[in-house]
């Protein structure tokens, strides 16, 4: 097999030309090689997504500023969200999927490698295809600009009418190009995860890591389709003169929000079921104790796969819908309050009685349980449709969704690289510089959120460039600024410890963290095609069964 | 060695302390910027004036109640997991006992929270019936919402009354109701109505006509503004409800029902008006004016902003207006009119006759 020869290859590289490394590395169908391009390429994204939130909220610190025009604020925003959903959020769970199932699962690369290698490629060219448009956006017209539309681009401000020029196309065909990438990869997952798991690796045995990721990709499957769908319909509105969503012709506005719900609550969960996956494996190893109830959180994962694609119509309660499906949304997004609930008490069961070790991976998945506590709990008030007549598209909705993604989604994204660096790099990170990054990120994290639920409160909507005076948001928008900035500085430190670290760090053996699952049985990094010979597992952890072979799990599953 | 336990416990205790006092500040902060009666009050979801903004709050009441009962207990938990089971240096160098799961004990925190979801529902579906499906009283004030790029149209269509961004309603009397029922429509893109202290947020969407309706239960000014991104000056959608005594909304109703006066001091003005762009896109009643592009002008100086609230009505204003609004709002749909100093002046002159 050729994928066989190159990552051979690879494998070899050492004080040879960079060119020929460069080379290694762009046609890589190697899984680990692969999940390390998803993960830097989500890294440079979230710098990028982060810059643009900087500058909203140096726009934001007080009423009337004028530090960007509000075309400039527009783009920000708009490119904000899709980047941090799109090119950060997606990437670094695929990236780490890439990485890690292979290797807990004992299989020694993707089942499709060169499907593997096409879709992370589709994925980063969706990504820079979207900022090339600062460059190309409105073609012929000159100067060029970003899309203006907002990430959730409602019709019929995509329409030719509302969005002259090309910067809405580059917004449509880098995520259309994305999201084939993101089918790619979740099929490759699902396929993975059926057939290749080592013997004795019943899907009753598989880490929790693989069970979400699995869900994951099925959830990918389900909603990335439909968007896709939009998206060229959206073409077709636009240069072949089709009527979907052009309301000026007759089209349907509340088309588009159906189609692209229907993809975006789905998409929630996709990206928060792989922070579930990330805080699943972490806690148990820190708390010395195996997963409470893991049975449960099976089932609790594949229930919210199956309810979170019924619950879309929550994005648009205000959108005059009658009290019947009104009701109904209502219900479907508390029954999921149910199975997210029963992860966070397991979560600390798992704790409960444990001997807790507060290393950063752990203070990073400690900090996402009070979080998403929150975030939950605002999620519900979000819910009860009435209620979101007032709360919806104000700031309260930010700091809600914020709080996920944030508090939740990104402390597990930081928890995971922590804990992983040292198997896929083979050196720790400096503990002393994560600690000050994690108590950095809470303070700027709590700054920002905790306050921006408040003007939401008061009646300010999201995305304006800037507001009024008097009407008790001044001093709030300055404090959620000022821990924007906290956070940015933060996140400077995080990426300065990733740097030196991987030149400087201890090395950190195949076990730093005594921990259970097939990854850490191997080298760090691990060697091309992980394992000599296939392991075979006789339980959940088969690490455990091995350090303790007087006691071994295998014995109470 | 212990001690060190026992030191980290209390800044343990110390810090969820603080915690709790700073959430506890801020969720107080937020439902006392309540302002004073007699004011003008700012916008807030808590303070409401009228029926469905006061259903909700009820609701909203229950919700928070609910909720934040959980998060005590499970917050609380949550700490005392983390203080209890630290790992501790006089630890006995064993793992801790392997437990893998209890079904009795994950029974119950699947029922409780099902049975809390059914409490929240119930009460939840009982508010949508309320205010979704309640009965239009025949003396109704009915009045058509246009959302525009980045203005908002009032038509009432009973009394032949065009205006724009101010909105005038009667304030209703619990024991003879006369609520506000607004038919909402867009003339553009995606845009929503939002007073909050008056009601929940309803859509204004294009192709569509969605209602909503109000009833104040005092005077005043109650302010909002556009909550659906609607283009570049979204930021500057803004919008007033104007609530009047029953015998004040008569009487503004009346004059907006006058043509106004011609005054010849002013016709230099009213030439520039009817002869350039101006009236492709404005309507003066009684004059050839008709366009419907842009906000009616015939009662201009009857409000108190203009550029949907992005400027205050005075004659400094209306000029910079005219001749350059991107200064006022950038990105916004009114040309600059490109007029000489004189024609300024003359076209001010004018649209300040029209009260």
């Amino acid at each position: 097999m050729s994928s066989d020869a190159i990552a051979i290859r690879a494998a070899e590289v050492g004080g040879r030309p960079w060119v020929e490394a460069l080379h290694d590395w762009i046609t890589t169908v190697d899984h680990k090689r692969l999940g390390i391009l998803y993960i830097l390429f989500a890294l440079l994204f979230l710098v990028i997504g982060g810059l643009e939130a900087i500058v909203i909220r140096i726009q934001l610190m007080r009423p009337h500023n004028d530090f960007v025009s509000p075309q400039v604020f527009n783009r920000m925003f708009t490119m904000h969200g899709t980047t941090m959903i799109f090119f950060v959020i997606m990437p670094f769970m695929f990236g780490f999927a890439n990485y890690l199932v292979p290797l807990m699962i004992g299989a020694r690369d993707m089942a499709f490698p060169r499907l593997n290698a096409f879709s992370f490629w589709l994925t980063a060219f969706g990504g820079f295809l979207l900022y090339f448009s600062f460059l190309g956006g409105s073609g012929l017209y000159g100067a060029g600009s970003a899309p203006d539309v907002g990430w959730w681009a409602y019709a019929p401000l995509t329409s030719r009418a509302f969005s002259p020029g090309h910067s809405a196309d580059y917004w449509t065909i880098a995520v259309l190009v994305s999201g084939f990438g993101s089918i790619g990869t979740a099929t490759n997952i699902i396929a993975t995860i059926l057939s290749m798991r080592c013997p004795g690796m019943t899907l009753g045995r598989m880490p929790l890591m693989g069970w979400m990721t699995l869900v994951m990709s099925g959830l990918v499957l389900i909603s990335i389709s439909p968007l896709s769908a939009a998206q060229i319909m959206l073409l077709v509105d636009r240069y072949l003169g089709g009527h979907f969503f052009d309301t000026q012709a007759g089209g349907s506005a509340t088309l588009w929000m159906h189609f692209f719900w229907i993809f975006g609550h789905p998409e929630v969960y996709i990206l928060v079921i792989p922070a579930f996956a990330f805080a699943s494996e972490i806690i148990p190893v820190f708390s010395r104790k195996p997963i409470f109830g893991y049975p449960v959180m099976v089932a609790a994962t594949v229930c919210i796969g199956f309810i979170s694609m019924s619950v879309w119509a929550h994005h648009m309660f205000t959108i005059g819908m009658d009290s019947a499906a009104n009701t109904f949304f209502v219900l479907t997004t508390m029954a999921i309050a149910v199975p997210t609930g029963i992860k966070i008490f397991n979560w600390l069961g798992t704790m409960w009685g444990g001997k807790l070790q507060f290393k950063t991976p752990m203070l990073f998945c400690v900090a996402f349980l009070f979080q998403f506590l929150i975030a939950g709990l605002t999620g519900v008030m979000l819910g009860t449709a009435p209620f979101n007549w007032q709360l919806s598209g104000s700031y309260f909705v930010i700091a809600h969704f914020h709080y996920v993604i944030v508090g939740a989604i990104l402390f597990c994204m930081f928890g995971a690289i922590y804990y992983w660096y040292p198997k896929i790099t083979g050196r720790m990170l400096n503990e002393t510089l994560g600690k000050l990054h994690f108590w950095l990120f809470v303070i700027g994290f709590h700054l920002t959120f905790d306050a921006m639920h408040i003007p939401g409160v008061l009646g300010m909507p999201r995305r304006i460039y800037t507001f009024e005076p008097g009407r008790g948001w001044d001093s709030w928008n300055f404090i959620i600024s000022i821990g924007a900035f906290i956070q940015g500085v933060a996140t400077l430190l995080f990426l300065a410890n990733l740097v030196v670290s991987y030149f400087k760090g201890p090395r950190a053996g195949n076990d730093p963290w005594d921990a259970w699952t097939l990854e850490w049985s191997v080298s760090s990094p691990p060697p091309a095609y992980n394992f000599a010979a296939i392991p075979t597992v006789e339980s959940r952890r088969p690490l455990w069964d091995r350090k303790h072979p007087e006691d071994p799990d295998s014995r109470y599953e | 060695m212990n001690l060190s336990g026992v030191e980290w416990e209390g800044v343990a205790r110390r810090a969820a302390g603080i915690l709790f006092l700073v959430l506890g500040l801020l969720l107080a902060a937020g439902l006392c910027t309540a302002s004073t009666p007699g004011e003008n009050p700012v916008p807030n979801i808590f303070e409401p004036h009228s029926t469905p903004a006061d259903s909700i709050f009820r609701l909203s009441g229950f919700v928070l109640a609910i909720t934040g009962m959980i998060f005590l207990v499970v917050f609380i938990l949550l700490v005392y997991v983390v203080v209890k089971f630290r790992a501790r240096t006089t630890d006995s160098p064993h793992e801790p006992a392997q437990v893998y799961g209890s079904t009795q004990i994950e029974l119950a925190w699947t029922v409780i929270p099902i049975l809390i979801v059914v409490v929240l529902f119930l009460a939840t579906t009982r508010v949508i019936h309320a205010i979704q499906d309640a009965p239009k009283p025949a003396n109704a004030v009915e009045v058509i919402a246009i959302g525009h790029q980045f203005w908002w149209e009032f038509r009432y269509p009973a009394l032949g009354i065009v205006t724009a961004n101010e909105l005038h309603i009667p304030v209703s009397d619990p024991a003879n109701p006369t609520p506000t029922y607004l038919k909402l429509l867009s003339a553009d893109t995606d845009h929503s109505f939002w007073v909050p202290q008056l009601a929940g947020k309803t859509d204004l969407i294009p192709n569509r006509v969605n209602t909503m309706w109000m009833d104040p239960h005092r005077t005043g000014i109650f302010l909002g503004q556009c909550a659906q991104y609607c283009g570049t000056q979204h930021a500057k959608m803004l919008l007033q409800v104007i609530v009047d005594s029953r015998e004040d909304f008569q009487a503004w109703a009346n004059a907006q029902k006058q043509l106004p006066k011609q005054d010849e001091s002013a016709s230099a003005g009213r030439n520039v008006f009817e002869t350039t762009a101006c009236v492709n896109c404005h309507a003066v009643d009684g004059t050839m004016a008709t366009g419907r592009f842009g906000p009616d002008l015939t009662h201009l100086m009857s409000r108190s902003t203009i550029a949907s609230g992005a400027a205050e009505n005075t004659p400094e204003k209306l000029r910079l207006w005219i001749q350059n609004p991107d200064a006022i709002k950038p990105g916004s749909l009114m040309p600059a009119m490109k007029l000489s100093d004189t024609e300024l002046d003359a076209l001010v002159r004018y649209l300040e006759t029209l009260r």
